[in-house]
C-alpha cells in the first residue's frame, strides 16, 4: 500500500515521442484520456445547428445531457434545443420507443413556432437496447407531417468505428434533402463548419465555369439549404465529410469529389485538376498563386526566423502536412500535437520520420498531459490545443483548416501566423469558448 | 411529461459529482464512458480545471468492449496509467453503459487495487441521478476507507468528552466548486467560523489538505453545507460521536442560529435538526392569499436561503421547488416543498408565483404573461460557466447585496 501520508508527488513528463522513432498510425499507448481545456473544436450540437429553421431534440440520460444543453445554452440556442431523460425505468421496461414518440410529440406542443425540420439525436442506450428507431420516425411523421425529422445520433462508443459520431453527424445533416433533378448551376460544398475562403483558386473555378456555390455554412432558411439537391456536384474537402459526399451522392444520384485539403503542392494542382475535368473548363494556370504562396512562406519564414512552432490535429486535417510544407520552406516547426493520424497522413509521416526525425510528436488525451501544460511564451502555436499545451499567447486560432484551400489557402495562413507572431492573443479566454465561430 | 424539458437545463449527473468532490484529493478519478463525460465535466462542472490539474480522466470505452464485457480493458488501462502518475487512490466511476453491461464496480476495484497496491473504489453511478448523489458517495467512501484507518492510527485523535473548554473544532462538509463555485462562497464560511472562534479542521473538499481532510475525525462538529455533506456527517457521528448541524450561513440572523446551534451541538455532542424560521404550517395557511414564492436550487440552499429571507426580508409563502433530490431528512422541508419537480411543474407553478429565487436558466419557464420577479441566482451545477462571473456570495452579511425589487 501507498503511504497516504506522502506528500511528494511524482510529476510525469509528457507523453511525447520523436517522429523518428514514432510508430504510425498511433504513437502512443491507447489507454485511459485527459481532456485538453480547449474547448474550439464544434460538437455535435454546433454542427447541427448550421441547419437554418431546424430544432434538436436529444434522448439520453441526465449525464450525457449535461454537455449538449449547456453547449446550446451557451451559444444563444436553447429555443431550439430539447431534451428527453432517459431513466433506468426506460431501460428495464423497454419503453423507450414510446419515451422518445411522446416526448417529441410532446416538446412540439410547446413550441412557440413550430421548426421546419427536427433532429432527433439518440444515444448509445438507444443503440444496445434495440430501440426500434425505424418505428420511433414513421410514427413522427405520421403526427408531424409538416415537419422533416431526420436520425442523428449521440454515440460516442462508436466513435472508434468505421463511421465517427462527427462523420455521422455530416451524414445526417444532409440526410433531409431530397432527390431531385439537377435544376441549378450550382455545386455544393459539403460538410465544412467554414465558409471556403472566397479568392481560394477552388472558389475561382467554380465561378469561371458560371456555378454557383451552396454551402450549408451560409443558408440563411430551410428552403435555402432544401436547395441544395438542386446542384450537380457536390464536394468535400474536410476528411470528416467524405463520408457524408459519398452517401449523398449515392442517395441523390449526383456526383461526389472528394479533393482533399492539402498543402502540398502537387497534391492542389491535381485537385484542381480534377475539378477543371469534371465541370469541363479549362485547367487553371496556377503558377501565379503557386509563386505568391512560395513568396509568402519566404516572407513569413524571414519574419519568424527559427521562431519554434507547435501545431495541433484541431487546427487541420493534416497536422503533419503542413509541417513538412513549413520545414520544407525555412520555418522551424519542433512538435505536433496529434494522439494518431490519418490514412493521408502515411506518406508524409513517414518522409517526415526520414527527414526530420527530430520533429516530437505529442499526445493530447495521454494522461500524463496534464501536467504537461508549460509556459513557453516563445513558441508559435498553430490550432488551440497546440497553444495550451505550450502556454503561448501567440497562436494561430484556426479549426478544420478554416477553409484556407490551395494556395491561397496557404497565404492566408502564412498572414494569420505572422500576425499571430506580431500580436498576443488572451489564449485562456479565446480557446475555453466552446464551438469557435458558431453561432445559432 | 415528465422527463421532458422542451426549454429547460439539467443539473450536472451524479459521475461528474464523484470527479468533483475528490478532485483536490491527490487522486486519480476513472469515468468509465466512451466520451463526453469528461469534456461536459472540465467543461460545464469543473471551474478548476485549466489552473489546476488533477487526475480525471475517461475509460474510452468502446462498443466492442462493451459487447464482449471487456473489463480486463479497463482494468489493464487503469493499472497502466497509475503505475506512470502514482496516486493517493483510484476511484472508477460508471456511466449508463456500465450500468447497461453490469460493470462490477467493486470487483474492478478489487482487481486494481490488487494489482496496484493502491486504495480503489468503485462507484455504481450511472448517469442519472444528480451530481448530489456522486458526491454523497464519494465522500462518504472516502472517510470509511481512510478516516477510520487515519483516527485509529492518530493517538491524540480521541475526541475529548463533550463540553470540554478547548476551541471548537469544525468539518466543514458537502462543500464542491458545484455548490459553492470559485467566487468566495467556501472562503466565506471560514472566514466566519474564524470571526466566531470556530476552529475550521477541515473541508470537503475545497482548499483542504489530504492530511486535513484525515483529521476529520478529530472536530467536535460537522457542518453539513449541501445535501451531499450529510451521509458523511451521519457517518461521522456513529463512529467517533460528531454531531452535526445543517445550513448554510446566509444572513446575519440565520447565521448567528447556525454558530449557536453548532456550539451547542459542540457542547452536548448532540445533532442539531434542521432550524426553520417559520413553523410548517400546511392547513390553514395565511400565505394561501398571497401569491407563492419560490426557491430553487439544492435543497439545504433553498432551506438556508428561505430562512434568511423570513428572518431578515419578511417574505412570507416561500417554497422549494427544485428538480434535485433531497438527500437530507425530510424535516429539513415543508409540506409544499416539492423536490424532484419536472419541467411542467415549473411552467404550472411559476406562473402565479410573485417572487422566484432560481438560477436564470430556469427563466424561461416564465410564460410572457407572468408578473413573478425573477431574482437570478446562478448556480454551477446548473448553469455551469455560463454566469458564473454573477454568483453571489451570500454567506453572512454578503445577503444584504441579494437585491430584491
Amino acid at each position: 500500500m501507498i503511504n497516504l501520508r506522502e506528500r511528494d508527488r511524482i510529476v510525469p513528463k509528457a507523453a511525447c515521442i520523436p517522429i523518428g522513432e514514432a510508430e504510425f498510425p498511433s504513437p502512443f499507448y491507447p489507454g485511459v484520456e485527459y481532456a485538453a481545456p480547449a474547448r474550439g473544436p464544434w460538437n455535435i450540437v454546433h454542427v447541427g445547428m448550421l441547419l437554418p429553421e431546424s430544432h434538436q431534440i436529444f434522448v439520453c440520460a441526465q449525464g450525457c445531457l449535461r454537455g449538449v444543453v449547456l453547449t446550446a445554452a451557451e451559444m444563444g440556442a436553447s429555443g431550439r434545443f430539447s431534451t428527453i431523460a432517459v431513466r433506468e425505468n426506460n431501460v428495464t421496461d423497454g419503453d423507450m420507443e414510446e419515451l422518445i414518440i411522446n416526448g417529441v410529440r410532446d416538446v412540439l406542443s410547446k413550441l412557440k413556432k413550430k421548426p421546419r425540420a427536427v433532429l432527433v439525436f439518440t444515444s448509445c442506450i438507444h443503440h444496445f437496447t434495440g430501440c426500434d428507431l425505424s418505428y420511433v420516425y414513421r410514427k413522427l411523421r405520421e403526427s408531424f407531417p409538416d415537419i422533416d425529422f431526420t436520425d442523428c445520433y449521440m454515440t460516442p462508443i462508436l466513435r472508434k468505428t468505421k463511421i465517427s459520431p462527427d462523420s455521422k453527424m455530416r451524414m445526417q445533416l444532409y440526410s433531409l434533402l431530397r432527390p431531385c433533378d439537377v435544376t441549378a448551376d450550382a455545386v455544393n460544398f459539403i460538410g465544412n463548419i467554414t465558409e471556403t475562403l472566397k479568392d481560394s483558386e477552388i472558389v475561382k473555378l467554380i465561378s469561371s465555369a458560371g456555378l454557383e456555390i451552396r454551402d450549408i455554412c451560409s443558408c440563411k432558411s430551410y428552403d435555402e439549404y432544401l436547395k441544395m439537391a438542386e446542384s450537380r456536384l457536390n464536394i468535400s474537402y474536410n476528411p470528416a465529410a467524405k463520408q457524408a459526399g459519398d452517401e449523398l451522392s449515392r442517395r441523390l444520384k449526383k456526383k461526389h469529389l472528394y479533393l482533399p485539403l492539402s498543402y502540398d503542392a502537387e497534391e492542389i494542382e491535381a485537385s484542381l485538376n480534377t475539378l477543371s475535368n469534371e465541370l469541363q473548363v479549362p485547367p487553371m494556370d496556377l503558377s501565379e498563386y503557386k509563386e505568391r504562396a512560395e513568396k509568402e512562406l519566404k516572407k513569413t519564414a524571414e519574419l519568424l526566423s527559427g521562431t519554434e512552432i507547435a501545431i495541433d490535429y484541431t487546427a487541420t486535417p493534416r497536422p503533419l502536412g503542413l509541417a513538412s510544407l513549413l520545414l520544407d520552406n525555412g520555418f522551424n516547426v519542433s512538435s505536433v500535437y496529434a494522439d494518431s493520424f490519418t490514412p493521408e497522413e502515411k506518406e508524409v509521416f513517414f518522409r517526415l520520420k526520414e527527414k526530420h526525425g527530430e520533429l516530437k510528436i505529442y499526445a493530447t488525451t495521454d494522461p500524463k498531459m496534464p501536467f504537461s501544460a508549460g509556459n513557453n511564451a516563445d513558441i508559435l502555436a498553430i490550432g488551440q490545443k497546440a497553444a495550451y499545451f505550450t502556454g503561448t499567447r501567440h497562436f494561430v486560432n484556426l479549426l478544420e483548416g478554416g477553409g484556407l484551400y490551395g494556395f491561397a489557402g496557404i497565404c492566408r495562413l502564412m498572414e494569420l501566423m505572422r500576425e499571430a507572431y506580431l500580436e498576443e492573443k488572451d489564449t485562456k479566454s479565446i480557446i475555453q469558448v466552446k464551438g469557435w465561430g458558431c453561432c445559432a | 411529461m415528465r422527463q421532458v424539458c422542451s426549454i429547460l437545463s439539467t443539473y450536472t449527473a451524479d459521475v461528474s459529482g464523484v470527479c468533483s468532490a475528490l478532485y483536490e484529493m491527490g487522486g486519480m478519478v476513472i469515468m468509465h464512458d466512451a466520451s463526453g463525460c469528461n469534456s461536459t465535466y472540465n467543461t460545464h462542472d469543473e471551474p478548476r480545471w485549466y489552473d489546476t490539474p488533477s487526475m480525471v480522466y475517461i475509460s474510452a470505452l468502446s462498443e466492442h468492449e462493451a459487447i464482449l464485457g471487456d473489463d480486463e480493458k479497463l482494468i489493464k488501462d487503469v493499472c497502466h496509467a497509475a503505475k506512470e502518475l502514482y496516486p493517493r487512490f483510484i476511484a472508477v466511476a460508471g456511466t449508463p453503459i456500465p450500468m447497461m453491461m453490469g460493470t462490477d464496480f467493486p470487483s474492478v476495484a478489487k482487481e486494481i487495487e490488487k494489482r496496484t497496491g493502491i486504495p480503489t473504489f468503485g462507484f455504481a453511478t450511472n448517469g442519472m441521478h444528480s451530481y448530489l448523489c456522486g458526491e454523497s458517495m464519494a465522500f462518504r467512501a472516502i472517510t470509511e476507507r481512510f478516516c477510520s484507518t487515519y483516527a485509529k492510527s492518530t493517538e491524540e485523535n480521541s475526541n475529548p468528552a463533550p463540553g470540554s473548554s478547548k476551541n471548537i473544532s469544525v468539518n466543514l462538509l458537502g462543500v464542491t466548486p458545484l455548490d459553492f463555485s470559485v467566487t468566495g462562497n467556501a472562503e466565506s464560511i471560514k472566514k466566519l467560523c474564524n470571526e466566531n472562534d470556530i476552529k475550521v479542521q477541515c473541508c470537503f473538499s475545497m482548499g483542504s489538505s489530504f492530511d486535513e481532510l484525515m483529521n476529520c475525525t478529530d472536530a467536535d462538529v460537522s457542518w453539513v453545507l449541501s445535501s451531499s455533506g450529510l451521509s458523511q456527517a451521519k457517518y461521522l457521528e456513529k463512529e467517533f460521536n460528531i454531531p452535526y448541524i445543517i445550513g448554510v450561513p446566509i444572513g446575519e440572523i440565520y447565521t448567528k442560529r447556525l454558530f449557536s446551534d453548532l456550539k451547542e451541538a459542540a457542547l452536548t455532542g448532540k445533532s442539531r435538526p434542521f432550524f426553520h424560521v417559520r413553523e410548517d404550517a400546511p392547513q390553514p395557511d395565511k400565505c394561501d392569499k398571497a401569491a407563492p414564492s419560490y426557491i430553487t436550487g439544492e435543497p439545504v440552499f433553498a432551506a438556508s436561503l428561505r430562512n434568511a429571507l423570513e428572518a431578515e426580508r419578511d417574505i412570507k409563502g416561500l417554497r422549494i421547488l427544485t428538480p434535485l433530490e433531497n438527500l437530507c431528512d425530510r424535516d429539513m422541508l415543508r409540506s409544499r416543498d416539492i423536490t424532484e419537480a419536472e419541467e411542467d411543474d415549473f411552467f404550472r407553478l411559476y406562473e402565479d408565483a410573485d417572487l422566484i429565487f432560481a438560477d436564470p436558466l430556469f427563466k424561461p419557464a416564465l410564460s410572457d404573461s407572468s408578473h413573478a420577479r425573477f431574482i437570478s441566482i446562478p448556480h454551477e451545477a446548473c448553469s455551469g460557466r455560463i454566469f458564473r462571473k454573477d454568483i453571489p456570495v451570500l454567506i453572512g452579511k454578503g445577503f444584504k447585496k441579494l437585491y430584491i425589487e
